[in-house]
């Protein structure tokens, strides 16, 4: 089933680009969001059906090329149909909220849209180290298209800086991939790609740190962490609201993913001993990104490096080695996605009323528009942290998580909460709030379908921050089959 | 009886050709001399061959030089039919000219 | 008792109903909600209470859902209730009803906010929601949701007239310190979570004993971090004043009666632990008697009758914090619901006077007013003799509970600075009441306030004098016993004495009958008003060691210094690439001539020549 998910999203991309030269502008995006309702439909009733006694909601294995022991090998657990799910819902939300954004090729758009969450479930599902390259490749292609064409002013050389930073890191990870098929060839004599088959790989500690290190370096690029996190800020302030939100909810959580998939799990005691660096790492992405976002007068940017310092929980949280820890990251992933890929939108739907994202030229917004004013403001208490919405959840519970494990750097991450709210309140008061810009005469509040789209986002929000069991639960599950917990 | 040349003077009279040759193709600008100054080249390689070949009394030294000489009735087609292009379009035979494929 | 979760559930109802109607319900309907809300919720309280009085029990919980369950860590959302959180619940709804209902009258006029008046008990019911919450929470991360929810309203009603950029700056200031304060009780969550596996508040304090004093210290500063952040307390007490730019109701509700007392609560809650260190407690009454001392002394000096009222709700929360730290912690309660009746009273009254001069807050603008305004007056004296601590007043039974257990278990600075302070807050508040209302009228007050605000003005008045006796009959018993003025000894004479000789000197110097201004004019007078007009200066330290830093590096370093490394590494392959194309020169002649250079070098290298 999944691969027919995978086919089906492949498929929808070729029938919107064809659709809208034999139908109309507007089919591709209906297609599009056809597509996207019927994964999340699937995913949805995946996860009612319950898993089956191997713990998987959906498993798949095909022969690709036996030679080199490569296959088609796909598998749903909790953590993978979590991250489905939520692709699905946000990709929906995209185009929803991308529906009058685009003015050209909105077939080619849509089946852009539509490869790249292809690729990304491909990505959350593989058990294949060279599908789970090819699927992280597929990803990246399209990407690089929605923003180098639908982009704003300076997309040629956002989308190239994307491309390279992606492309350089991905190239590590091959590296690391081929390496470690080879040194399991060595000791086992099966030449083999499996997941599952190379987590017992027999590898020399030395070697081990090595390879890690590349799976590592891809990984925390498309997190991202400080230092390989300038392409972020760029990408996200040129890419169109879709892309956007495609790029903060979705691409991002494929790093997470890897680490939390790949990375620990092929090489605990290597992660272990690196530990100390990535949440090291980890705390100086919260804390620059804070201060970084606070630095910047663009909506958008402000917001792209707020994201940079909530991955910086992320890696707190996976590189924390207690369940606590690693819960907060996987709840941390799913808010975030809601949170922020709300922020976007919202700064997506300023630049359609105002076309202008610098926060200079807005101001006292809240007059025209207490509607959409209302909304940032609740979006922006989210990602401050606060508690009763889902990022508290998981940035609670990864700071605890590091607090178990180093005291000095949980401290130092737990400072990022007075950062985020010191960003968090000046892009409220400095884009809603103060005294209304005379420039802007008017401005048109949401309507009914952007309040709406809103109003889900929100709800996701309080839910997380609520009741999070659900999440908890399927994440669970996976953690305690990943065995990477002392 | 033939008349014995030795193979040194042969192999110095085609390096002197095939420095004639290179010399003709870095100095002139004309198209036309170019081209014959590669011929002439071509030809010294040629030479070669055939000291070698009789040196070695083995035929491969002749058959090379068929070889080239086939290369160089086909360059001939194809560089004069570039000729006509660039003097059509520069209205000149001078090969700087057509300098425009630079970095 | 199980509707107990109608007290909490109610206000968040309003919330949500105000919220959700966008405003768009008629004013008198949003009135009907915002208040009525509070105020069922004030009688379900009531009516628990009474039950949960009568029917003997220590504590009753009632747990609705775990909230995340996680390994060990598994808070769940889940009511708790004793003496302490029954008395704390019974001022939130009670002053927090008469608050609402007062502010139904107060911002009735308000035509500055489109919408303004529904958004306005939006804020004011989602407050009393997170208040309780925070009160009602048996665990740690539930006090904590309502900790941080309290202060996100805060933040919402301080900059409510969000159009004055110095409003959001008051309100961003008092969200982002008290944000330092709650990131030290966080840290203070972790490290009582990795210690016992839990963040129940009873399971931790059953197994406190195990704590090593030096781990007891640290809990115990962490939470105090927390406490001072939110109570206005030295050194996180600078957001405070600045906050009075909300609208004074919520300057009643939220930085004098309930919020601002949340870390007293947090204190005396988690008392056991306290009780294990005495460095930490010696803290917390160093802090409280530190706050007092330099508020009272500020109160003096300013002139917006708001900020005097804000100074002297520091140091009254001073009072409770040195209270906690000798060990006084049913006298810090009791203080503390003294303190919400009649700061409540005060700064709803002031709300009177400032709404009839049309916003005017300068108290030398004012004057003469005690018979144009009777109402206001009358109560503002009433709450002006409980704050000063007059005999006979809910505020000198409290405060003398206080001063008399300073003396027993802390001694003679405690009670010396306590006594000193009473004094100065005697001083400042005969200033203020002269000042405002006796004098010559600088301003003509138009008074045309309805039952809706002057009886919750009266309610508080009765509260103000009478909340003493309530306390001693009835906190004694659910509390623990409250030293009180029926110990008649030489010292509790001199603490009756204190507040009654400062209100003459007041009366003395500020009705003009003894000339000062020899003292206050001459350069070391002056200096001092000065310094103690700004705050003691911490706000000008905090601007030029964290605020002023951080703006600058920010600014310069708007394009990412990281960044730098990548455009320089584009930029060196840019420059290779320009180096590169300069060798194809697109000349036939000059390919030829590097192709024979090429042959020729690599001859002379193949002969060895080279």
């Amino acid at each position: 089933m999944i691969l027919a998910v995978v086919l089906l999203l492949l498929a929808a991309g070729v029938l919107a680009w064809a659709s809208e030269r034999f139908v109309g502008a507007n089919a591709p995006r209906v297609v599009s969001v056809l597509a996207f309702a019927v994964g999340l439909a699937w995913a949805i009733s995946e996860w009612l059906g319950g898993p089956a006694a191997t713990g998987l909601y959906a498993a798949q294995h095909i022969e690709w090329i036996p030679r080199f022991g490569i296959s088609v090998a796909l598998s749903m657990d909790g953590l993978s149909l979590l991250m489905v799910a939520l692709t699905m819902f946000l990709g929906i939300i995209a185009v929803v909220s991308s529906w009058d954004e685009i003015e050209t090729g909105h077939g080619f758009f849509q089946f852009n849209i539509l490869w790249v969450m292809a690729g990304v479930v491909g990505v959350f599902t593989a058990m294949d180290l060279f599908l789970f390259f090819f699927f992280w490749e597929v990803m990246l292609i399209p990407m690089y298209f929605l923003i180098a064409i639908w982009g704003h002013e300076n997309k040629g050389y956002a989308s190239m800086k994307f491309f390279l930073f992606t492309q350089i890191s991905g190239l590590l990870m091959l590296l690391a991939i081929l390496a470690l098929v080879f040194v399991h060839f060595r000791s086992s004599g099966e030449i083999t790609f499996s997941y599952e088959k190379l987590l017992g790989a027999d590898v020399d500690p030395a070697i081990a740190m090595w390879l890690m290190l590349g799976f590592f370096a891809a990984f925390a690029t498309k997190l991202p962490s400080v230092p390989v996190h300038t392409w972020l800020p760029d990408a996200h302030t040129q890419a169109p609201t879709a892309g956007s939100v495609i790029l903060a909810g979705i691409l991002l959580k494929t790093g997470a993913y890897g680490l939390i998939r790949i990375a620990v799990p092929l090489f605990p005691q290597a992660s272990m001993d690196f530990s100390f660096w990535a949440m090291l790492l980890g705390v100086v992405s919260i804390l620059y990104g804070g201060f970084m976002a606070f630095s910047q007068s663009d909506f958008k940017r402000l917001v792209a490096y707020s994201s940079i310092a909530h991955m910086g929980f992320i890696l707190i949280g996976v590189y924390a080695f207690n369940e606590v820890g690693l819960q907060g990251a996987i709840v941390t992933m799913v808010a975030h996605g809601f949170s922020t890929a709300a922020l976007f939108m919202m700064a997506g739907a300023l630049q359609h009323r105002l076309h202008t994202r610098e926060m200079s030229r807005m101001g006292g917004l809240w007059v025209h528009a207490p509607r959409m004013g209302v909304m940032t403001l609740f979006f922006v208490v989210a990602s401050v942290g606060m508690p009763g919405l889902g990022n508290f959840v998981g940035e609670f519970l990864a700071l605890l998580g590091a607090f178990g494990k180093n005291v000095p750097l949980a401290v130092a991450a737990t400072v990022g909460i007075v950062v985020a709210a010191v960003y968090g309140l000046y892009l409220m008061q400095r884009s809603f709030q103060g005294t209304p810009n005379p420039d802007v005469a008017a401005m048109p509040d949401f309507g009914a379908r952007d309040m709406s789209v809103m109003i889900l986002m929100a709800g996701a929000l309080v839910w997380v921050g609520v009741y999070p069991q659900p999440v908890l639960e399927l994440a669970g599950a996976t953690i305690a089959t990943l065995g990477v917990l002392p | 009886m033939a008349i014995e040349v030795p193979v040194f003077h042969v192999l110095m009279l085609a390096g002197v050709l095939f420095l004639l040759g290179l010399a003709g193709v870095l100095v002139r600008r004309n198209i036309m001399f170019l081209l014959m100054s590669l011929e002439i080249m071509m030809n010294a390689a040629g030479l070669a061959f055939i000291a070698a070949g009789a040196v070695w009394g083995q035929p491969d030294g002749q058959i090379m030089f068929m070889f080239i000489l086939a290369l160089a009735a086909a360059e001939v087609a194809v560089a004069l039919g570039i000729v006509l292009q660039i003097s059509r379009r520069f209205d000149t035979l001078d090969i700087d000219a057509a300098s425009d494929f630079n970095g | 008792m199980d509707w107990f979760w109608l007290v909490p559930a109610l206000p968040l109802a309003g919330f949500l109903v105000l919220f959700v109607t966008e405003g768009k319900l008629p004013d008198k309907v949003v009135a009907f909600v915002g208040a009525g809300s509070v105020g069922l919720a004030a009688l379900v309280a009531l009516g628990v209470g009474w039950q949960f009085v009568a029917s003997g029990q220590s504590s009753f919980s009632l747990p609705l859902w775990t909230w995340i369950a996680v390994g060990d860590f598994t808070p769940s959302i889940t009511l708790y209730l004793d003496s302490l959180s029954l008395v704390m619940t019974g001022v939130i709804t009670g002053v927090g009803f008469l608050i609402h209902l007062y502010a139904t009258g107060y911002m009735w006029q308000d035509h500055e906010e489109p919408k303004g008046y529904s958004r306005f008990f939006a804020y004011m019911n989602l407050f009393v929601f997170a208040m309780l919450m925070l009160v009602l929470g048996d665990n740690l991360l539930t006090l904590f949701l309502g900790w941080e929810g309290v202060g996100l309203c805060s933040y919402l009603l301080i900059g409510f007239y969000h159009r004055d950029p110095a409003n959001g700056y008051a309100a961003r200031k008092a969200f982002v310190v008290t944000r330092v304060g709650d990131t030290l009780m966080a840290l203070g969550l972790f490290l009582l979570f990795w210690e016992f596996k839990t963040l129940e508040m009873q399971a931790i304090l059953a197994e406190a004993g195990s704590l090593t004093p030096g781990m007891a210290t640290a809990v115990g500063l962490l939470l105090l971090g927390g406490a001072v952040g939110k109570s206005a307390q030295v050194p996180l007490q600078t957001w405070l004043p600045d906050a009075m730019a909300g609208p004074t109701p919520v300057s009643a509700l939220i930085h004098a009666a309930t919020m601002v007392t949340a870390g007293v609560y947090l204190i005396a809650r988690m008392q056991d632990v306290y009780l294990l260190s005495a460095d930490a407690q010696h803290v917390v009454a160093v802090v409280g008697l530190v706050t007092l001392l330099i508020s009272s002394f500020t109160a003096l000096t300013q002139t917006d009758i708001k900020r005097i009222l804000a100074y002297s709700t520091m140091s009254q929360i001073g009072y409770m914090f040195m209270a906690l730290g000798v060990g006084a912690w049913s006298a810090a309660i009791f203080h503390l619901m003294t303190h919400a009746f009649f700061k409540a009273l005060l700064f709803l009254a002031s709300g009177s006077v400032i709404l009839a001069l049309h916003h005017e807050q300068d108290i030398f603008k004012m004057g003469g007013l005690w018979k144009k305004l009777p109402i206001p007056f009358w109560s503002m004296a009433i709450g002006s003799a409980a704050l000063v601590a007059l005999p006979f007043t809910s505020g000198f039974a409290s405060k003398d509970a206080i001063l008399l257990t300073a003396y027993d278990n802390g001694g003679w600075l405690y009670w010396g600075g306590g006594a000193l302070a009473a004094g100065m807050t005697a001083l400042y508040t005969t200033r203020m009441m002269i000042v405002t209302f006796f004098g010559r009228s600088k301003t003509e007050p138009h008074d045309d306030s309805k039952a809706n605000m002057w009886l919750p003005l009266v309610v508080l008045g009765i509260l103000s004098i009478g909340g003493g006796w309530f306390g001693i009959a009835v906190l004694d018993d659910l509390l623990g016993p409250i030293k009180s003025f029926s110990h008649f000894t030489p010292l509790a004479l001199v603490t009756i004495a204190v507040p009654l000789l400062g209100v003459l000197v007041g009366w003395l110097v500020f009705s003009g009958r003894v000339n000062v201004s020899a003292v206050v004019e001459s350069g070391l007078g002056n200096g001092l008003r000065r310094y103690w007009h700004g705050g003691w200066g911490f706000d000008w330290v905090y601007d030029r060691v964290f605020v002023k830093p951080f703006v600058a590096m920010a600014r310069i370093n708007k394009n990412d210094v990281v960044d730098l490394v990548f455009r320089i590494t584009a930029a060196l392959a840019r420059g290779l690439h320009y180096i590169g194309a300069l060798t194809q020169t697109g000349r036939l002649r000059w390919y030829a001539a590097n192709l024979g250079l090429g042959l020729v070098l690599v001859l002379l290298i193949v002969l060895e020549v080279l």
